[in-house]
């Protein structure tokens, strides 16, 4: 079975998933899992599950794991060579670590965006269309064109940008190039985003537009978001999961993790006693 | 401040003098100045010795490249003259017959089997008439300082020794030069089918070589696993081997291209020749030989390329799902573009200028004619060189040292290439 059939039952455009109620919406199912670089344990026994439609963040220390997480989800640790793990995640019913899992397909569907924006050197329309074209979603030039302008209004790069999209990527401002990487990223369909720190190179004008961006996008998408940042956490999330030395300490609705968090070590955390 | 108010954690003299001639100055700036100006001075004696050195080489081949020649005559050209028009002057058709009626029969044999009178162009026929008939014999040549510092004496000398000889400051290397063929007369000899069989010998290289080196670095650099055993033994061999003396691949090509190869490296699979008159030692031959020679620094420079590519590209491009292929030709190989084109271009310097392994391979001596393709037998421009500057008469070793100029050129209108073609394919990351 291939990821598609896995993760997109619904066909390309994330359409509604069933009725509302919770177990339906979890869309990623995480069991048992551990991962090791090498005889290091970066990842140790996570259990938790994330909802569709909603943004997931993702706290702790430095070297806590969390990027490690979040790449276990689209198997980009895969390119490291000598990690290893155990248990089992799960998207959308389906185990992602089994021997006939396409992963180019799976990173299709669960997309990712880096912490320092990497656009590709090459102009802003190539960028966005660089996915629909080698993963054959576009049919012709028109399409590729109309999924490239669809894909830049939803991060509102349309308007500020549409009349230059032959412009160097390079060239625009960290900010604008963070929202093109996240465009780039919609323009493949995705219906996971996993996010690592995206606002850790931006300024607070920058920082804003792209958590108002999170809040629209949650609407449609399932996001998992990484971040240092615990307003940002606050103001973005529904649900906050704090990592601790390679354990999930405490995972809930972010309300009850910053009003009444159940654990010590949390509430050290997020009011800065420790870090 | 009293010291038991200090934090015992800073250490340090808490009155340390701050100028030069203060009591308790400790002067740690000389020492080091010095020694700093030792090392300078070094560093630019070196590149002072590198300066001299480049500067004598050049100084060599342009001494030997330009300088006088004292000319005699048997016959005076004025009197070949025909129908008022100069011997210079003549056509094709006038200069071959003037050439039938006054040669030898056994002179004119030799020069008609060599190419027929009817082949050849009026500047080459003009030439033999010079020598043959007018009798133009270089009686002296002289070095480019030699003739600039002692005009005078040459002259003096001249006129006691062959009173009725020219003396003219001659160019060796003239447009004439680059245009004709190779001749036994250095007067007239050129260097023209050893350019273009430089030329096609570096093509045969370049179409080989450049596929071959990139796509082993592609595999080397994003396929195979790198903490495998056997990568680590191919990766090691293929360093050790661009340091391999060039002369071994000369006798790896004779054995390969020249004998076991022989039926298609002759041509005859196109030709039909028959194994008897087919002959391995082509200009295919030698540029596969070199590309041989270049393949490990070819595949080494694109590796480097590769290896420079930002990892963070390769990220957002598997991060979209893309595959490693659409990855690599979307990506990598255009940012590793320019390096791998400046690597080609230095490995195509090293490989133009290598004599020793087409020596072994079978370059002819007596080429008369241009190649005419890959299947050509062929001389190339090293080799040439070191056959005229092997020649007892100093007439060659000036001919020799133009052609070391035309050498010297080609390689720096190479290097100029491949800066041209890094800052036009360069993108930034
Ligand atoms: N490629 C790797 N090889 C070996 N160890 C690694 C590798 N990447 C990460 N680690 C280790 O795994 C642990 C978790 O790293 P990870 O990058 O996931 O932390 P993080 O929570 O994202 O940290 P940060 O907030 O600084 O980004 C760290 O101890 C780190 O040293
Ligand atoms: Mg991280």
């Amino acid at each position: 079975m291939s990821a598609a059939e896995l993760v997109g039952m619904s066909g390309s455009m994330p359409e509604s998933v069933g009725s509302s109620d919770g177990a339906a919406d979890d869309l990623i199912l995480v069991q048992d899992f551990s991962f090791y670089y090498g005889a290091f344990r970066a990842l140790e026994n996570l259990n938790l599950t994330v909802r569709d439609r909603e943004v997931t963040a993702l706290i702790g220390p430095s070297g806590c794991g969390k990027s490690t997480f979040l790449r276990a989800i689209n198997r980009m640790n895969d390119t490291i060579r000598g990690v290893r793990y155990e248990g089992d995640i799960r998207v959308a019913g389906q185990s992602i670590y089994q021997a006939d899992t396409d992963v180019a397909d799976l990173r299709q569907r669960v997309g990712m965006v880096f912490q320092r924006p990497n656009p590709f050197p090459q102009s802003i329309f190539d960028n966005v269309a660089y996915g629909p074209r080698v993963l054959g979603l576009a049919g012709d030039k028109a399409d590729v064109s109309e999924r490239t302008r669809l894909a830049l209004s939803q991060v509102g790069l349309w308007e500020e940008l549409g009349d230059r999209l032959d412009r160097p990527a390079l060239a625009l401002s960290p900010g604008q190039q963070q929202r093109l990487c996240i465009a780039r990223t919609l323009a493949t369909e995705p219906r996971i985003i996993l996010m690592d720190e995206p606002c850790s190179a931006l300024d607070p004008v920058a920082t804003l537009a792209i958590e108002g961006l999170m809040r629209r996008l949650a609407e449609r998408y399932c996001i998992v978001v990484v971040t240092h940042n615990m307003q940002q956490a606050a103001r973005v999330s529904d649900r906050t999961g704090f990592f601790w030395l390679g354990r999930l300490v405490e995972f809930g609705p972010t309300n009850d993790i910053f009003t009444l968090p159940q654990e010590k070590l949390t509430e050290d955390y997020i009011t800065g006693r420790r870090g | 401040m009293s010291a038991a108010q200090r934090d015992p954690s800073v250490t340090g003299r808490p009155e340390a003098p701050l100028l030069r001639g203060q009591e308790g100055y400790s002067d740690n700036v000389t020492g080091r100045k010095r020694q700093a100006r030792r090392w300078e001075l070094l560093f630019i004696v070196s590149t002072l010795v590198g300066i001299v050195a480049l500067g004598s080489l050049l100084y060599n081949v342009l001494d030997s490249a330009y300088g006088l020649v004292a000319i005699d005559v048997k016959v005076d050209p004025a009197s070949l003259a025909r129908g008022g028009v100069a011997l210079e002057a003549l056509p094709a058709s006038e200069l071959a017959t003037l050439l039938r009626e006054k040669l030898k029969k056994r002179d004119l044999k030799t020069i008609e089997k060599e190419q027929p009178l009817a082949a050849r162009s009026t500047e080459d026929l003009l030439g033999i008439v010079q020598t043959k008939v007018v009798g133009v014999d270089v009686v002296g040549t002289w070095v480019l300082s030699g003739s600039l510092l002692r005009r005078r004496a040459i002259e003096a000398e001249l006129a006691r020794t062959h009173p009725n000889a020219t003396l003219t400051f001659k160019s060796w290397l003239r447009p004439a030069f680059l245009s004709s063929q190779q001749s036994p007369d250095p007067m007239r000899s050129g260097v023209r089918s050893a350019i273009l069989g430089s030329l096609w010998t570096i093509l045969v290289t370049i179409v080989v070589a450049l596929p071959l080196g990139v796509a082993a670095a592609v595999y080397l650099e994003e396929y195979a696993a790198k903490d495998r055993r056997l990568t680590q033994v191919i990766q090691t061999n293929i360093n050790n081997l661009a340091g391999v003396p060039s002369i071994i691949y000369g006798m790896l090509g004779l054995t390969i291209f020249v004998r076991l190869l022989e039926p298609l490296t002759s041509g005859a699979w196109l030709t039909g020749a028959t194994s008897a008159t087919a002959n391995g030692r082509t200009i295919l031959s030698a540029g596969l030989t070199l590309a041989l020679l270049v393949l490990p620094l070819q595949i080494i420079n694109s590796q480097e390329a590769i290896r420079a590519v930002p990892g963070s590209l390769r990220q957002a491009s598997y991060g979209l799902g893309a595959t490693r292929w659409q990855t690599i030709w979307a990506h990598v190989l255009p940012s590793a573009l320019p390096g791998v084109l400046t690597g080609t271009i230095l490995s195509v310097s090293r490989a133009i200028g290598e004599t020793a392994p087409l020596v072994v391979v079978g370059a002819s001596t007596a080429i008369f004619q241009d190649p005419s393709g890959p299947f050509s037998k062929f001389t190339v421009l090293p080799i040439q060189i070191y056959q005229w500057t092997s020649r007892p008469q100093a007439e060659f070793r000036s001919i020799a040292a133009a052609a070391i100029l035309v050498l010297l050129a080609m390689l720096l209108s190479l290097n100029a290439a491949a800066v041209f073609l890094r800052n036009r394919t360069q993108v930034r990351h």
